[in-house]
């Protein structure tokens, strides 16, 4: 028999805000123990929540990004569970009226190479609510710690169908969330700094089945190639399971990405009884038109809407849409460049995705901090469509500019690159590498093309590499008749 | 009858410290000498500290005496209920769970207290965060009422209406979830206001039942009261159920308002439950009184009052028991000395079974229980459509008059025990209060007499966002009546 896997995730992203979600508390991440907290953050006797408007228009602009319907009314609940790393011991969220419907997430699988791109398709959302996230326990030999800095920072909750079938959907559905958040400006989604956290429920059904198989929630997945790493083997052991004619257990396990394997965490489901109820100390929120306008008008490009338009407007191989697109910032150099010379756009293109990611990552420096600015780096390609020099010249000025903060045409100058003859030196070259190398010549004349490639040699080299290979490939061609 | 300064309203005392003919500093001393001397009986304060008011009051001076009075509150001594953060001084709700807090905070009403120039003075005992209506929950000792000391004096704001009562504050805050500020103030013989909800700010108000708490002012007087309510009233950015409306000036809408022909109500369910109870012949001479000064009085109905004590039961028991849950002993609250270490639900249960008192443990039981699966339908959803009701009776009755009057209290300050045993028959007490919470309107308590040698109120419950009204109303009575002038014996 054969068998489908059915995923759904749970995806928390927190919202970059300054402050708090409840609090005008400093939010943020690497502080020492307990030092980002407020009478409100601790839930001390008296303190009232107070909703931050930063945080409802971080999570509209991304219900807005990832087409969910933007409801005019939405309430705050409370979550009642006692946990140490909760300071009120309940969390505020959205129940049953969350402030984002539906939605879904355009995903790009992985293509038959690089140069090529996979198969998109649309994994659909169930909701997206606004929580606030909670402390952080450390656990020590004979104690544990709480630090409570991380909470009431603005969590969302990403929640979607189960509508996944792979661990490399999944793996996708998450790159599209973080690309998406990172574009937004929403979030940095870094996993390591528990930005962005999932959790995946997993069942495994015979194909043709309606109804979904015993539901595995997995937790521990702590990079995005946990998460498929982790779907992936769970998806075997359950497949094998069924095929040994053994049942599934609703149950929580949990990813030893160290081990490589999943294992149980809990058996059954705690039959946790949340009580939920409306906040009485938070006000519901009504959003009108005017807002979700604001908002939509803050929305950039998205990055798979980029890619399609580089492919198109500036006919950019896939491979190369494929390294810029993933970066605003490096999308944003590219174009600011290409727009004004969309003819270079390709060579534009080769220059980012190759010379100046190879440099900024040799040299660890941030995009932001470049000193090569983008029509800078036009000069360049300019310069060698010009011909004033060879591309092969134009590699080592490129790290000069990286390095200076020059133009082409400064760094050519200044190094004495620009050629310092006529074309008939060029010629009286070629006749002397002629006359010189009778070897390769006799070769040539005999029928070797190849041969060609010495008596080119000869001539770059008395040119120190500035003539024209094409050229002078022409006329040694004209010479030897 | 009493000339001593400790028993003067804040509106004379006000007015002596304007003249410079009495210091803050003596004032403050008159009223911690009067407090040493009768506290071991009344026993109204958790705490005080009487270097600090001294120190506050001198400062009040050397303002005073710089010309830079703060205004009517400016060196008057405060009493503090102690269910409002008040920053480095005790916070404990009178609960053991609560015992060795420090508040690292101001509540809002507080800071304006501070802006205002008040003397913050002491900590007042209340029933347990203020659950409760005869301060005999609270975890940390037992009031007497002033009047007579084996009786209870109401709660949970029994603290403040005693010290008030004794001379052991000028005025205090109290605050009323379920009738907290008027049934004590009604058993005290002091008069006692509830805001509207959203008038006053809750933050560092230690919440018993969000949406139905609110922080009101205690006093001798209806002037007093005004005052002490013009200093916390107004919108609070940390609160956001506090309400963004002009704050009218209460002192001068008294005056405005002398004289006028008021429409009053009495609503039938309450009087038809009244009619034998022993608060009934001061309220009807009240209201005798009122007539002869032109007011007219209609019968009014308010058909869903029969739900109102159930409802209120279930909204606030939901919501403490959700509001208790941070009191966990992890971070600042009492920690059980034994507990499983492998278990932290252990620390909880511990932890909570030694810190909270019964009447806690049965309300955040109820609370718990009213909003589990499969019953929060039947209990608190139910509940929420029956407060709309009550709210909508109120509605409905504020369209023909200005104000309705009722007894604050089935009768005056019962012997202190008499319903311990009996959670429900205590629950009743606040039968005639508890709507007001519930429809969110603000509630008056004015001294109107006497039964059985004790203390009666009237209430008065108005429009939302009225208080001036109320007072106003409050002020005829008093003002014909000597009963702000009348002190107990101790």
């Amino acid at each position: 028999m054969e068998y489908e896997a059915v995923i759904g995730l749970e995806v928390h992203v927190q919202i970059k805000t300054g402050s708090k979600i409840f609090s005008g508390c400093r939010s943020g991440f690497g502080f020492d123990p307990n030092t980002l907290v407020d009478p409100v953050v601790l839930g001390l006797p008296g303190s009232l929540p107070v909703m931050n408007k930063a945080a409802l228009d971080g999570i509209i602009k991304a219900g807005l990004a990832l087409n969910c319907e933007i409801p005019d009314y939405c309430k705050w609940d409370r979550k009642n569970y006692f946990y140490p790393d909760s300071p009120n011991n309940y969390q505020i969220t959205q129940y049953d009226q969350p402030i984002c419907d539906g939605g879904y997430v355009e995903i790009e699988l992985e293509g038959e190479t690089r140069a090529v791109m996979g198969s998109h398709r649309k994994v659909k959302l169930t909701r997206i609510h606004l929580e606030n996230d909670v402390g952080k326990l450390n656990h020590f030999a004979e104690d544990s710690l709480v630090d409570y800095n991380r909470a009431f920072t603005p969590l969302m909750e990403i929640v979607s169908e189960p509508d996944m079938h792979s661990g490399a959907e999944a793996f996708a559905f998450l790159t599209a969330i973080r690309q998406t958040m990172i574009y937004c400006g929403i979030s940095d989604c870094d996993m390591e700094k528990g930005q962005m956290r999932a959790d995946a429920n997993i069942s495994v059904r015979p194909v043709g089945q309606k109804e979904l198989g015993a539901k595995i929630e997995l937790k521990n997945l702590n990079s995005i190639t946990g998460v498929k790493n982790g779907i992936e083997y769970e998806i075997k052991r359950q497949t094998q399971e069924l095929k040994k004619g053994r049942t599934i257990v609703q149950a929580t396990w949990r990813w030893d990405a160290d081990q490589g394997r999943t294992e149980l965490m809990r058996e059954k489901e705690d039959a946790h009884d949340y009580r939920y109820f409306p906040d009485p100390d938070l006000m519901p929120v009504r959003i009108d038109d005017e807002w979700r306008k604001r908002i939509r008008s803050e929305i950039p490009e998205l990055p798979f809407d980029k890619q399609r338009r580089f492919i198109e407007e500036y006919e950019l191989p896939y491979s190369i849409t494929s390294v810029l697109v993933p970066d605003r910032g490096l999308s944003d150099y590219f174009e600011e460049a290409a727009r004004k010379a969309p003819k270079s756009a390709q060579a534009i293109g080769n220059y980012v995705a190759n010379d100046l990611l190879r440099e900024l990552s040799e040299s660890s420096t941030a995009l932001a901090d470049c000193k090569m600015s983008a029509a800078n780096l036009l000069s360049l390609v300019q310069v060698v469509e010009k011909g004033v020099i060879t591309k092969q010249i134009a590699k080592d000025v490129f790290i000069e500019m990286f390095n200076t903060g020059e133009t082409a045409e400064e760094v050519v100058e200044r190094k004495g690159l620009k050629p310092d003859f006529d074309d008939d030196q060029v010629k009286t070259w070629c006749q002397e590498a002629i006359d010189e190398n009778p070897r390769p010549v006799e070769d040539y004349r005999s029928g070797n093309e190849k041969a060609l490639n010495a008596l080119l040699g000869q001539v770059m080299k008395k040119s120190r590499g500035k003539a024209n290979p094409q050229v002078v490939q022409g006329l040694l061609k004209e010479l030897l008749g | 009858m009493s000339d001593a300064l400790y028993y003067k309203s804040a509106r004379e005392l006000g007015e002596l410290l304007e003249k410079g003919e009495l210091s803050s500093v003596e004032l403050t001393r008159s009223v911690v000498e009067r407090t040493k001397a009768v506290e071991d009986r009344v026993k109204a304060f958790n705490s005080f500290d009487e270097d600090d008011a001294l120190s506050q009051a001198a400062e009040s001076d050397a303002r005073r005496g710089n010309g830079e009075s703060l205004g009517p509150l400016d060196g008057i001594p405060v009493g503090i209920k102690d269910v409002l953060a008040v920053k480095d001084q005790p916070l404990t709700c009178s609960s053991k769970i609560l015992a060795d807090f420090i508040s690292p905070y101001d509540a809002t009403c507080i800071q304006n207290l501070k802006q205002s120039g008040a003397i913050l003075w002491g900590r007042l005992n209340m029933d347990e965060f203020a659950m409760g209506s005869s301060t005999e929950n609270s975890g940390t000792k037992v009031t007497g009422n002033p009047w007579n000391l084996e009786c209870i004096p109401g709660g949970s704001s029994g603290g403040s209406a005693a010290a008030v009562s004794a001379g052991e504050a000028v005025v205090s805050l109290g605050s009323d979830t379920g009738g907290s500020i008027r049934q004590p103030a009604s058993h005290c013989g002091i008069v006692g206001l509830k805001p509207t909800y959203g008038r006053v700010s809750r933050y560092g108000l230690a919440a018993f039942a969000s949406s139905l708490d609110q922080v009101g002012p205690m006093g001798r007087t209806t002037w007093d009261v005004a005052a002490l309510l013009q200093s916390i009233s107004g919108h609070d950015v940390h609160d956001s159920t506090s309400y963004k409306i002009e704050v009218p000036d209460y002192l001068d809408s008294i005056e405005q308002l002398k004289g006028k022909k008021w429409t009053i109500g009495l609503p039938k369910e309450y009087f038809e439950s009244a009619s034998d109870t022993a608060s009934i012949g001061p309220v009807n001479e009240a209201i005798a009184f009122y007539k002869s000064i032109g007011c007219e009085f209609q019968e009014v109905s308010l058909p869903h009052t029969e739900y109102a004590v159930a409802t209120y039961y279930i909204v606030a028991t939901a919501e403490a028991s959700s509001n208790l849950a941070r009191y966990d002993g992890i971070r600042y609250t009492h920690r059980a000395e034994k507990f499983d270490a492998k278990d932290s639900v252990d620390i909880y249960c511990q932890s909570r079974a030694e810190g909270f008192g019964n009447e806690v443990k049965r309300r955040v039981l109820l609370g718990t229980y009213v909003l589990s699966s499969g019953y929060y339908d039947a209990y608190y959803l139910k509940a929420q459509k029956a407060r709309t009701l009550i709210r909508r009776d109120f509605e409905a009755v504020f369209q023909d008059v200005d104000a309705l009057l009722t007894p604050t209290a089935p009768g005056p300050a019962f012997k202190r025990g008499a319903h311990t045993g009996d959670p429900l028959s205590m629950y009743l007490s606040d039968i005639y209060t508890l709507s007001a919470n519930l429809a969110g309107i603000p509630g008056l308590s004015v001294p109107c007499g006497y039964a059985d040698g004790l203390p009666v109120g009237l209430q008065l419950l108005g429009k939302p966002f009225k208080e001036e009204e109320l007072l106003a109303i409050g002020n005829e009575f008093e003002s014909a009546h000597s009963f702000k002038d009348e002190h107990p014996e101790l």
